[in-house]
């Protein structure tokens, strides 16, 4: 007999489609920004379904803050290579270079911020009007408050407390001259979620989301990667142990938890116990209470 | 045939400002143990700041600064739960009159309600909006959770009365499933756990209630439609000749084979193949996103509807429709705004204000057609050309318009075709 329902995952799924569908048929110049997070990886293979037998018709790109994992340039490439899509680049250390923004400095300094800036310049430069992210409501506070198509001024920024309305499926995507729109296809999506499609799908993910033995330091709560940009306190010591990401920022900024979940399956049985929040283990987010919503109102992802 | 799977349940909140939404949402969240440990700890480390004893459930929810400054909600928060009988995604919304358009934005695709009501204050105007709006929305299902229970005593006759004041006042509404619960938001009572304070109380707390509610789908079965969103031509090889239709199914079912019409040009032709997510399918349906190769090479772009040629929509180029306004400028008459309806986008202009509604009534208003932010009306429409339409109350998603102001670009009305 035929079933005549969607799981929750193909309704999930189609939803997702249908809104990539929608940017494609409403923009000029849409992209998907693409981190080489698990997330930015769901949207791509979303929109592979969505325009197959077509390749995927816009560009994908990468905000590079220079202090990327090795692994995620090396996935990012081949996959591009796979899809035969072009690559956009937008550069932090060129943006520094310019004298576009200044390095934070200290202990703790970033790129995280600094990003912004290189964002909304490559925005500019390419004339997007449509950057599609992987954003789920269910990750954070500020980011349960996005519409699918959020709308974004002239100077880039969200204005949180005067959001267009969106009802049922009809999705407005007007903007002036210089104005953009950010996309969020699997706004509806949990960290559960993703883990289960990536799992049915069977789709190929970094190394770095599964467990595996990395040198790394105790700094605030999380176990961060020893990299050439890490600047250690005296008191801090350099362990290896058996770890994997959740999620995956910045090398300086991404704490990994020790783990030994190496495959989907366990990885599945590792989030669904899992007591605290993916960006829990995210100094980004840990700077103050509206940390996100601040950075997302400049412009941010 | 049909099976029906109830595991996904979309609920939206409703109710006047400080009722309690997020507080009973937090509560649900909190009681349920969906709440992560740093969640937690955030909320209970902000709570302390701002002088609150124990925890603010609120804050679960209202997750802007301004939202926790003023403690009122702003705009829709979504949340995602699940228990083990189902899945939920909550849109907890605002009370404030002030944002009506973010209520309506989060009650647009909810197939269930939560209307909150403060048990001191009983039914007021703006419960009557959200219960008609909710009513205009064709939810199915309405939980009426009267709130505070525990500043009035936890008594039953002043339950009781807010009921029948409920109800006399749905009587003049369409919604078909309502119950009532009362609750403490705060304590907890009636919430995930049966309440001690009310044993004169017997149905089933509200989780229960949510978890085994029967929800009738969102998805008309019997008319197929099929707007067209955009053509897929891949121009590589092995798909030379490919010219695919993509879309959602809106409702009803679509088989390889099908005799079908294009609207609104009237060509007809077979369906050739379906590709949905996974490849090649010999059948279809709402809500899946696919794409639709034709036999013939007809003419079929974006705003087109595929539909069977024995079960059409109307066509027509002036259509009545309930307008709830959403805008602080007003509706100026004879003005024109861009009218977005399924993938179909045109110009349209407001020919004719029927009559608007008086929310504590229910009475019409025909003195008055001047629409202003929050009202809700009934208007003729006129369209530069012919829109393929159901009613609302058949088909939600080609029954349901927006007007969009070209001098803003914002979202100014929503409209459900009568
Ligand atoms: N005593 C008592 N107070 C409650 C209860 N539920 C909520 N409150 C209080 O009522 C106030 C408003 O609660 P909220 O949950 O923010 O109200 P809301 O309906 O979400 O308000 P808006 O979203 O702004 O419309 C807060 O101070 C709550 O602590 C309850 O059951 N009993
Ligand atoms: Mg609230």
């Amino acid at each position: 007999m035929s079933k005549y329902y969607l799981s929750y995952l193909e309704e999930l799924e189609s939803e997702a489609i249908f809104v990539l569908r929608e940017v494609w048929a409403q923009f000029q110049n849409p992209v998907i920004l693409f981190s080489g997070g698990k997330d930015s990886i769901v949207v791509t293979h979303l929109a592979k379904k969505a325009f197959y037998p077509s390749k995927i018709p816009f560009a994908l790109m990468h905000v590079d803050t220079g202090h990327n994992f090795p692994e995620t340039i090396a996935f990012r490439d081949k996959l591009i290579n796979e899809l035969g899509v072009q690559l956009i680049v937008g550069s932090v250390q060129d943006s520094i270079d310019q004298g576009r923004v200044a390095e934070e400095k200290g202990k703790s300094a970033t790129r995280n911020a600094l990003q912004i800036t290189t964002l909304l310049d490559a925005i500019e430069e390419h004339k997007i009007d449509c950057a599609i992210g992987g954003g789920r409501r269910d990750e954070e506070k500020a980011r349960a408050k996005e519409r699918f198509f959020s709308h974004r001024d002239d100077f880039g920024q969200w204005d949180p407390k005067n959001q267009r309305p969106e009802l049922w499926n009809l999705f407005n995507g007007k903007y002036f001259e210089g104005e953009h729109f950010r996309v969020f296809p699997i706004s509806n999506w949990t960290e559960m979620d993703v883990w289960n499609y990536i799992l049915q799908e069977q789709i190929e993910i970094p190394s770095l989301y599964l467990a595996h033995e990395r040198e790394v330091v105790w700094r605030n709560h999380s176990w961060i990667p020893n990299s050439e940009f890490l600047t250690l306190d005296p008191r801090e010591k350099i362990v290896t142990k058996k770890i994997r990401f959740r999620t995956l920022g910045d090398i300086t900024i991404t704490g990994g938890i020790e783990s030994e979940a190496d495959t989907l399956e366990k990885i599945v049985q590792e989030v669904s116990a899992m007591r605290q929040t993916e960006r829990g283990n995210r100094s980004d987010d840990k700077r103050s209470e509206n940390a996100m919503e601040d950075r997302k109102k400049m412009g941010y992802f | 045939m049909e099976i029906e799977r109830n595991e996904l349940l979309r609920f939206s909140t409703a109710g006047s400002v400080d009722d309690g939404k997020s507080t009973l949402i937090g509560r649900l969240l909190y009681d349920s143990k969906s709440i992560f440990e740093d969640q937690l700890e955030a909320i209970e480390n902000t709570s302390r700041k701002r002088g609150h004893e124990g925890v603010d459930l609120a804050l679960f929810t209202d997750g802007l600064r301004d939202e926790r400054e003023q403690g009122i909600t702003i705009d829709v928060a979504y949340r995602y739960f699940t228990t083990p009988k189902r899945k939920f995604i909550i849109a907890d919304t605002p009370g404030h009159v002030q944002y009506t358009r973010n209520m309506v934005t989060g009650a647009s695709t909810a197939n269930a309600a939560i209307i909150l009501i403060d048990a001191r204050h009983g039914v007021i105007e703006q419960t009557k909006r959200h219960a008609f709006i909710a009513s205009l929305l064709h939810i199915p299902h309405v939980i009426v959770c009267v709130n505070k229970m525990d500043l009035v005593d936890f008594s039953e006759s002043i339950f009781n009365k807010i009921v029948d004041e409920f109800q006399e006042f749905v009587a003049k509404l369409l919604i078909q499933d309502f119950r009532f619960i009362p609750i403490s938001a705060l304590l907890g009572d009636n919430v995930v756990n049966r309440s001690e304070n009310m044993p004169w109380y017997q149905d089933a707390p509200l989780l229960h209630t949510l978890e085994t509610m029967h929800i009738s789908s969102d998805y008309n079965k019997v008319d197929a439609r099929f707007p067209v969103q955009t053509v897929l031509r891949p121009q590589r090889e092995g798909f030379i000749d490919f010219r695919g239709y993509a879309g959602r199914i809106a409702s009803g079912f679509y088989r390889v084979g099908d005799k079908v019409s294009v609207l609104p040009s009237g060509f007809s032709s077979k369906i050739k193949s379906i590709t949905g997510p996974n490849g090649k399918l010999e059948e279809a349906f709402a809500p899946m996103s696919v794409a639709i190769e034709l036999e013939d090479d007809i003419d079929v772009s974006r705003g087109d509807m595929i539909v069977r040629s024995n079960n059409v929509p109307e066509s027509s180029q002036d259509v009545e429709v309930m307008l709830c306004w959403l805008n602080n400028r007003p509706a100026q008459p004879r003005a024109k705004y861009t009218l977005m309806h399924t993938s179909n986008e045109q110009k349209a202009m407001i020919k004719e204000v029927m009559y608007k509604y008086d929310i504590n009534t229910m009475e019409r208003i025909t003195d008055d057609v001047q629409l202003k932010m929050n009202d809700i009306s009934k208007v003729k429409i006129r369209t530069t050309k012919p829109l393929l339409i159901d009613a609302y109350k058949d088909n939600r998603f080609t029954g349901s318009l927006i007007l969009i102001d070209d001098q803003t670009n914002e979202t100014v009305a929503a409209g459900m075709v009568i």
